[in-house]
């Protein structure tokens, strides 16, 4: 179950040591500025590029890369080429803070990272005493952006995303739902607790929620349960494996209605695996940020330049990637246009305000800050018609 | 209704547990070893079906055909290459090597197939059928109906064929059967290979119910079954259904009346409880009759 633990978690061991080496961070960063020439902008790229979650890491590298040599190409910031300098922080949140130190004594004026929440939530922490401009492509921990105003992130959370399915249920005229989720899993608690409240708030009756632990395979006792109350919808916010499995039990027990999922759907469909079958998917609904079914003209273009360039399609996680360097070098172009030295302490400041007031066009949407690291974007709802995917609404931010 | 359907959910959850179950019995019975591999060939029955189906897109009759035969052929190897050379060597070097080979199956199969779920490709037209407001599933009819036929056949080949009279005799006392010019080496292989068959059956019936090959599913499994077979008195044949039936009936109502997460915790408090009141299992008698 590789995938069980992904992006969302890593206990939060680190916190601790986190602290102690970032009182050494702050004094070694005081020694070590100022080492960008004067023709080149130094970026810092950090993110799990090897272990059990590198493949998130990987991906999300694949998009930052993408958006600065496209960036290069076109002559790079007031003249200056964008310089990345990628590191391995492993998954690991003591390896990321010591990652940090190193780019920060080398000399970097914004990092792209982390990648994981637990790892970005240790890195966060110190950056925040640096003022350090980090962007995370796909931390979604709340706490994440809770230390300083210098942390933002190009991803929605959680909690958003089980309020936005809990709306979207009721537009769609859903007067019953239940939900089944990872009891163990936080990102699938979160998203289901959200959308459980949310649905209290606005009317919407939960029949049943029914929990399930990590590496289980038989929902059929859960699911005729939820059956028996009759749901018009069923919120299953888990990893796609489970949600494929879900969705298949499901069907072979003859429930006909719709099933509502949160971005952990993404690779349901598309990969190399169809993880539940097209009628059996047919109607049901799930909200992301990019697919790369979205028929809008900047996402096709961005799908050929990263076909381009990698041979393969791009993840939701590739596209995050490229959106999170997007919005730090948004904000490092409006800080040279102030004419301030990047690499001292308005520089930094310049570079968080211009990422807090300013609002680039990503891939994923239009993102914007609204005096928080969480960014205010559209969302896609997708649904599926005859085995394939297809953007079903854009809930606005 | 939702209890026929929870009935039936119970019924073919423990029908699965019983397969495995069987499979752990009968090798218990015989050379009182422990096959902790035995899950794992399941996992590998279950890649076998997903790449006969959705690699080389043969028929499915021919992939449950390939898994039975693969997973027998499997059971066979592990026991020559493994087990075997050791059948004079203490109990717990055996049981030790069980482990490793347990270990090799699934890191092997995450080598060569990766870490992800593979999907298995519907064997048939799954879709419930209807009998008035009742909806039934035709796979969970199917995996009960081949565990009973598996059952019987397995029942009438340990009490009424010569194989199964040698099987009975080894199991009994090896050293005496030996004298008696039973070989036993071929009766251990052909107890290897039923048993194998059974786990080849219900790594067939496994996928078809949840549809995903993963390098770990045996593991969970196989511990489920081995709790199924010790409840139910391991190296007992109607034991280990028993057992297998009693821990599927016991999640699915666990899950039924909202308490899911507690379901394994159930299931192992269960096999606490019977080995404290009754430490050979339901059907299990000490010393006679095993296999």
């Amino acid at each position: 179950m590789a995938n069980a633990f992904c992006r969302r978690d890593f206990v939060k061991l680190s916190g601790i040591s986190a602290v102690g080496l970032g009182a050494a961070s702050i004094l070694s960063a005081c020694g070590g500025s100022g080492s960008s020439s004067s023709d080149t902008i130094k970026v810092g790229l950090m993110g799990p590029y090897s272990g059990d979650v590198a493949q998130y890491g990987l991906a999300v590298r694949k998009g930052a890369e993408l958006y600065v040599k496209q960036l290069n190409a076109d002559g790079g910031l007031d003249g200056k080429k964008i310089e990345l300098d990628t590191q391995d922080e492993k998954g690991d949140a003591t390896e990321a803070v010591n990652v940090y130190n190193k780019m920060v004594e080398g000399g970097v004026v914004g990092i792209i990272g982390d990648v994981t929440s637990t790892p970005s939530i240790a890195v966060a922490q110190v950056a925040a005493g640096d003022n350090m401009p980090l962007v995370s492509a796909a931390a979604t921990a709340a706490d994440f952006v809770s230390f300083g105003p210098n942390a933002f992130r190009a991803c929605i959370t959680d909690p958003y995303q089980g309020k936005l399915m809990a709306d979207f249920a009721a537009s769609q005229g859903f007067k019953t739902v239940a939900t089944i989720y990872n009891s163990g899993g936080d990102y699938e608690k979160g998203v289901n607790d959200a959308f459980v409240a949310r649905c209290k708030e606005i009317g919407l009756s939960v029949a049943t929620e029914q929990g399930y632990q990590s590496g289980d395979v038989d929902f059929k006792g859960q699911l005729t349960s939820i059956i028996a109350v009759k749901p018009d919808a069923v919120l299953s916010p888990n990893y796609y494996q489970e949600d494929g499995q879900i969705v298949t039990q499901a069907r072979q027990l003859g429930y006909t209605g719709a099933f509502l999922g949160a971005d952990g759907w993404s690779n349901i469909v598309g990969g190399d695996q169809e993880y539940a079958s097209a009628e059996d998917l047919e109607g049901c609904f799930y909200d992301c940020s990019f697919v790369i079914e979205n028929e809008s003209e900047d996402v096709q273009k961005f799908v050929k330049a990263f076909q381009d360039e990698y041979g393969e399609a791009p993840t939701n996680f590739c596209a995050l990637g490229y959106d999170a360097a997007m919005v730090l070098l948004g904000g490092i172009k409006t800080a040279l246009s102030k004419g301030v030295d990047l690499s001292s302490d308005d520089g930094r400041q310049a570079i968080v305000d211009g990422i807090a007031q300013g609002s680039v066009d990503g891939v994923t949407g239009t993102i914007k800050y609204d005096g928080s690291g969480d960014p205010v974007k559209p969302t896609l709802v997708i649904t599926f018609e005859g085995g394939s995917q297809k953007v079903f609404d854009e809930v606005g931010a | 209704m939702t209890f026929l359907t929870q009935v039936l959910n119970g019924l073919q959850l423990g029908s699965i547990y019983a397969l495995v179950a069987l499979g752990y019995t009968m090798v218990y019975g015989i050379i009182l070893l422990l096959n902790f591999a035995h899950g794992d060939i399941i996992m590998v029955g279950a890649y076998i079906s997903w790449i006969v189906m959705a690699q080389m897109g043969f028929h499915p009759a021919i992939a449950i055909l390939l898994s039975v035969v693969g997973c027998t052929l499997l059971g066979v190897m592990i026991d020559k290459v493994a087990y075997a050379p050791l059948r004079n060597a203490p109990r717990l070097s055996i049981l030790i090597t069980a482990i490793g080979v347990s270990y090799f199956l699934e890191n092997g199969a995450q080598l060569v197939f990766g870490a992800d779920a593979k999907v298995v490709p519907p064997y048939f037209d799954a879709s419930p059928l209807s009998f008035g407001s009742v909806q039934l599933s035709p796979i969970a009819l199917l995996t009960i109906a081949v565990t009973v036929v598996s059952t019987a056949i397995l029942t009438f080949l340990v009490q009424k064929t010569k194989l199964g009279k040698a099987m009975r005799a080894v199991s009994e006392d090896m050293g005496a059967a030996r004298l008696m010019g039973i070989n036993v080496n071929t009766t251990i292989s052909f107890t290897f290979a039923v048993g194998s068959a059974l786990a080849g059956i219900g790594a067939v019936l496994y996928a078809m119910a949840y549809t995903q090959a993963t390098p770990t599913m045996g593991i969970m499994l196989g511990t489920k079954a081995f709790v199924a077979a010790v409840l139910g008195g391991i190296g007992s044949i109607p034991g280990a259904v028993i057992g297998g039936l009693l821990v599927g009936f016991a999640e699915v109502f666990v899950s039924a009346i909202g308490l899911s997460v507690w379901k394994d915790a159930v299931v192992f408090l269960l096999l606490i409880i019977v080995l404290i009141v009754r430490p050979t299992g339901i059907l299990g008698r000490t010393m006679n009759e095993k296999v």
